[in-house]
């Protein structure tokens, strides 16, 4: 697979790598086994920092979607892809005959996108987002902000 | 004399240059003053700062081709005319100087001839990746390929401190992403330290881990990209006749700038960023102009960076 580096988005482009990797595998376009790209690989194709991506790539194994084998290279261990969501899946065609029934009654997508957003706040509040996986360690990000220690 | 194991990039908190109270004075004037950091080793660095700025004396006094006036650099712990350090770095100057009768085949021997650890086999591996034939005169090639048997050169010397002025300000866009690529992937394989001077802001924001800011000969920020980014808040909000909210205050504030009624203030946050405005965090775009227009901003030496500024014994 090859990541998608967006420079202007603000987003921090270890960010978009652990995003893009966990969208491949909840497509089922990474599966248990597969290796992920090496931060050589991904340098020399994309241009993108080394340690970025190991960055990135220590971030997925925090949460336990892939496992570095040193001196081999990381694998994915868990996919995202939950069965409930595939295509036909029952709540896939609930949600096709709901998203009919909105269009008929005249709303346009970004009041549709507005709508599903704001239930789903509701619903889900207090879950967090997709963050429920294993995580073996508990290690968090130690980017905190710096002190201001101006020298003259 | 401490002695330092070589190979590989080094532990985490080893340094790959450390400069403390460096600066260097011309006959018109100084070029850097008073310049204290640490770049630890492993990566990959930006040298940004407006034309004349010491960039390049910076990376001259790292390469040992210029003396500090004052104070002192140190190469993976060794003074830069040491045997070791000498060993250690390669430099590449903005010029790319090569011989232009030499084919690349003879501008490769020469390397193996006067660098004893030379790999011959990754200096071809990038030449041969460009397509550049052996047997061609350097000054046939064209910028991009020039670049590229440069390249092969500096990392055919096996550096553990690459230097590079400028590498790609004369090529165009498809091959300067071919060459970064290269250049990034041969970093990741050896754990080679890089720093790199460049304008190409936009470029930095993805090749960069660590940053380094001059400017009017001064250290104006150093540290990791995450770490400079986060440290800092984007502030936009209306303003009235010309005042912005007295809540900024409490914040050091880099730069303000007024277009219309909007305000744009990048700050550096003391305390909880409330106030009538939105707040976000910069990209380096953002941030590296916002000093760059702000020379009298106080400078931010990040932790990972910060060493007391007097000279150490030699």
């Amino acid at each position: 697979m090859e990541f998608r580096i967006d420079r202007r988005s603000g987003v921090a482009a270890y960010q978009q790598i652990v995003q893009q990797t966990k969208q491949a595998l909840r497509l089922g376009v990474l599966v248990p086994g597969d290796q992920l790209p090496t931060a050589k690989a991904v340098a020399q194709t994309s241009a993108v920092n080394p340690n970025t991506t190991l960055k990135a790539y220590r971030e997925l194994e925090r949460e336990g979607l892939v496992e570095a084998r040193p001196g081999v290279g990381t694998f994915v261990r868990q996919s995202l892809a939950r069965p409930q969501a595939g295509a036909d899946s029952p709540l896939r065609g609930e949600l096709e005959d709901w998203m009919d029934r909105a269009r008929e009654a005249g709303l346009e997508q970004d009041d549709v996108t507005a709508l599903v957003a704001a239930v789903m706040e509701e619903r889900y509040a207090g879950t967090g987002p997709a963050a429920d996986h294993t995580r073996t360690t508990g290690t968090a990000a130690t980017t905190g902000t710096m002190g201001t220690r101006g020298h003259a | 004399m401490m002695s330092y194991e070589t190979g590989h990039g080094g532990s985490a908190d080893a340094s790959a240059i450390e400069a403390r109270g460096v600066g260097r004075k011309y006959r018109r004037g100084w070029a850097l003053q008073d310049c204290s950091f640490r770049l630890p080793a492993g990566r990959i660095c930006g040298l940004v700062g407006p034309n004349g700025a010491g960039k390049t004396t910076l990376m001259a006094i790292a390469a040992n081709l210029l003396e500090p006036t004052t104070g002192t650099l140190r190469v993976f712990g060794a003074a830069p005319e040491s045997a070791e350090a000498t060993r250690r770095t390669a430099f590449l100057a903005q010029e790319k100087p090569l011989f232009r009768r030499f084919t690349v085949a003879e501008t490769l021997r020469m390397g193996r001839e006067l660098n004893p650890g030379w790999d011959q086999r990754a200096a071809e591996n990038i030449v041969r990746a460009g397509n550049v034939p052996f047997d061609a005169k350097i000054g046939t090639l064209s910028g991009g390929q020039r670049t590229r048997v440069a390249f092969a050169v500096a990392f055919g010397k096996r550096p553990d401190l690459l230097l590079l002025d400028e590498p790609m300000s004369d090529l165009d866009p498809l091959v300067r992403h071919e060459l970064m690529g290269t250049l990034l992937a041969e970093a990741a394989e050896r754990g080679t330290t890089v720093l790199m001077s460049s304008h190409m802001l936009t470029e930095l924001e993805n090749t960069c881990d660590y940053l380094l800011v001059i400017a009017g000969g001064g250290l104006r920020l150093a540290g990791e990209v995450d770490e400079l980014r986060t440290a800092h808040t984007l502030l936009t909000g209306a303003h009235s006749d010309g005042r912005t909210p007295p809540e900024l205050a409490y914040h050091t504030v880099v730069e303000t700038r007024i277009s219309g009624r909007q305000f744009t203030s990048l700050v550096r946050p003391d305390g909880p960023v409330t106030g009538p405005w939105q707040a976000g965090t910069p990209n380096l775009e953002e941030l590296l102009l916002a000093y760059l227009r702000s020379p009298e901003a106080p400078p931010l030496i990040g932790p990972s960076s910060y060493v007391a500024p007097q000279a150490v014994a030699a």
